[in-house]
């Protein structure tokens, strides 16, 4: 950098005895400063982006529907509403799923997401498989993987009979 | 504005108007953008809406769109072609290293300006490429669930993630982006516009300088000399992009994004077509490593190049091996891309639920193979399987099955699956199978003997 004297050279030599020069206090009572406003509102701003992971809203039992809805043997798309979701959330609120029912009261609610990376699963009740449109994945009836990427089985809601009708426990997007 | 008359050397040629161009198609963004915003609603129970009103009400709104889809194209391109020349002609070299190490952070943030304003469309294919986005990040070692939850703003993707991507592409990564163009630019005058590369005249840290300033005493200004250069391109950018918008026009709009649609195939943009096809392609095994390890080592090289090659020969005539550097990426980049948009490990979903099966397939079968075509429709064969074209590529093709597998290969095959098929002994009935062979037998080429059964032994 520039070798030219700077004005007022003779001021920081000012040192008092064991002190710090004038120059040198307005430097650090500068960047302490800057450092200062920094923090104030990096506090609040930081605070408020990081909100979601303070969010602890507990998952809720969603209504599904009447148990006549799912046949025993087959396998149904059902959807629910979340009522915790924003105003604004319009459709996203909304879930869907896809519910096995075996025998009796034995009920898998299965994510929608492929286990690979989430696209939404098609259930082909002739050839008894879950397909994704996305990778290639496949799955069995059961939820188990059959061909492609994913590298497990389908993800599962977990489920109750209440009154007769089916409910699930809401979750968060389903990841490996 | 002296600073616009600073000298370039004398041979400065029409190859240095890329990065122009790409400032154009910049600014053309931002001022469309800032229009666009006026009227766009960043909520999920409205953005759809809003966008229909700008697409078929709007003044202009359908032009605007298309040239804000058009812009983000030729900015990919752009910045594409701009960081090509720059490498051809050894430009990153001393003392240039922060310009290209600029340009690479520039490079990221066009990439996640073309992602996240995908995702603006707020149309199945935008939601659930949000989906897809999420989950990449959540395979982040440790920090995964964390950071998943910051992207999406909450635990699914709902009314804060859309707002959230909405702040992200007008405002954060632009305000970034204005400050690297800043500091781009700063760096571009600073340094001066690099010269045409001789042959024999390799950089080196010591004497570059001086011989640089020695061609500048020679040199010409910026402007007009070598700006109208500048002006012609672009002029042809912004021309190009408006005569598509108004051809082509904004991409219509898909399905509105609603999660319950199970019925989605979501496809991502195309400059990111052929990173689905990597998704797609890549061995389970070692999938997180290319997930995450992948972007990560493409930015790491290109900033590495300015740190391992900051001297030497710009020249291509002394680096033949630069155009191979070039073209084995871009080659590779066009064939995932084909394989990307043709998508062969894909099941043929709307194939299979929406064309009936070819017309001389089906015609002159015997009741029986009429059944087995109904099971092969039904039990979803044609997902994966296509026959004379028509079906999914996931599986071989089954035009001329009868020609290569007896009655009894068939039979063990689609009961027991294996090679990637899911083995449906247990789905389908020996009855409907019987008429499923018959149907597989039938499909031959017009001049084929019937494959002979070997004898048991």
């Amino acid at each position: 950098m520039s070798q030219e004297p700077v004005a007022g050279e003779q001021n920081r030599r000012q040192r008092a005895p064991g002190g710090i020069s004038r120059r040198e206090l307005f430097t650090r009572v500068s960047v302490a400063g800057g450092g200062v406003i920094a923090a104030l509102l990096a506090v609040p701003v930081v605070g408020y982006l990081l909100g979601p992971l303070f969010d602890n809203t507990p998952n809720n039992w969603l209504d599904l529907g009447p148990l006549s809805d799912f046949p025993e043997g087959e396998t149904r798309e059902a959807q629910f509403s979340d009522p915790s979701s924003l105003p604004w959330a319009g459709d996203t609120a909304q879930t869907a799923v896809w519910v096995r029912r075996g025998n009796g009261e034995d009920f898998t609610i299965f994510a929608l997401n492929c286990t690979h990376l989430g696209c939404p699963v098609s259930w082909l009740p002739g050839a008894r498989l879950f397909l994704c449109p996305c990778h290639g994945g496949v799955y069995n009836g059961d939820g188990s993987v059959a061909g492609g990427p994913p590298p497990r089985s389908l993800f599962t809601y977990r489920s109750r009979v209440r009154n007769g009708r089916l409910e699930a426990l809401s979750r968060s997007l389903p990841t490996v | 504005m002296p600073v616009v008359r600073h000298p370039v050397p004398r041979s400065v040629n029409w190859w240095y108007v890329t990065g122009s161009a790409t400032l154009m198609a910049f600014i053309l963004q931002v001022v469309t953008g800032v229009a666009l915003a006026t009227n766009y609603v960043p909520a999920p129970s409205a953005a759809y809406d809003s966008l229909n009103f700008i697409t078929n009400h709007a003044e202009f709104g359908n032009v605007l769109r298309g040239m804000h889809f058009f812009g983000a194209s030729a900015m990919v391109i752009l910045v594409l072609i701009h960081m090509t020349q720059v490498f051809l002609t050894g430009s990153y070299k001393y003392p240039r290293e922060l310009n290209w190490l600029s340009g690479v952070l520039l490079l990221a943030l066009t990439l996640a300006m073309a992602f996240t304003g995908q995702l603006l469309r707020w149309d199945q294919n935008a939601f659930w490429s949000t989906v897809v986005g999420a989950e990449q990040i959540a395979r982040t070692p440790i920090l995964g669930p964390a950071l998943t939850e910051l992207v999406l703003a909450g635990k699914t993707v709902g009314g804060a993630t859309l707002t959230r991507f909405f702040a992200i592409h007008v405002f954060l990564i632009p305000a970034i982006i204005f400050g690297l163009i800043g500091v781009h630019l700063y760096l571009a005058v600073h340094h001066g516009v690099s010269e045409w590369p001789e042959a024999g005249e390799p950089v080196r840290k010591a004497t570059y300088r001086e011989r640089y300033h020695r061609l500048l005493r020679q040199g010409v200004p910026f402007f007009p000399d070598a700006a109208w250069k500048d002006v012609v391109v672009m002029i042809v950018v912004v021309a190009a992009i408006i005569v598509l918008a108004i051809a082509i026009g904004a991409p219509s709009l898909g399905k509105p994004a609603d999660p319950t649609i199970v019925q989605a195939y979501p496809r991502p943009d195309w400059y990111f077509v052929w990173y689905f096809a990597v998704l797609a392609l890549s061995p389970p095994a070692i999938e997180n490593y290319i997930i995450l390890g992948f972007p990560l080592l493409v930015f790491v090289a290109l900033a590495l190049i300015p740190i391992l090659w900051p001297t030497g020969e710009r020249s291509l005539v002394r680096r033949p091996w630069a155009p191979a550097v070039v073209t084995i990426p871009v080659l590779l980049v066009v064939v995932l891309s084909v394989e990307g948009f043709k998508a062969p490990w894909s099941p043929a979903l709307t194939t299979l639920l929406s064309e009936p099966l070819p017309q001389p397939v089906v015609t002159n079968l015997q009741p029986a193979g009429l059944k087995g075509a109904q099971i092969f429709q039904f039990r979803g064969c044609r997902a994966c399987h296509g026959i004379q074209g028509s079906g999914g590529n996931k599986g071989p093709s089954l035009t001329t099955v009868g020609d290569r597998l007896t009655a009894a290969q068939l039979t063990t095959r689609i009961a027991a699956g294996g090679g990637g098929m899911p083995a449906y002994g247990g789905v389908i009935s020996p009855a409907e199978m019987q008429v499923l062979v018959e149907f597989l037998q039938g499909l031959r080429s017009p001049s084929h003997e019937p494959p002979v059964t070997p004898l048991a032994p």
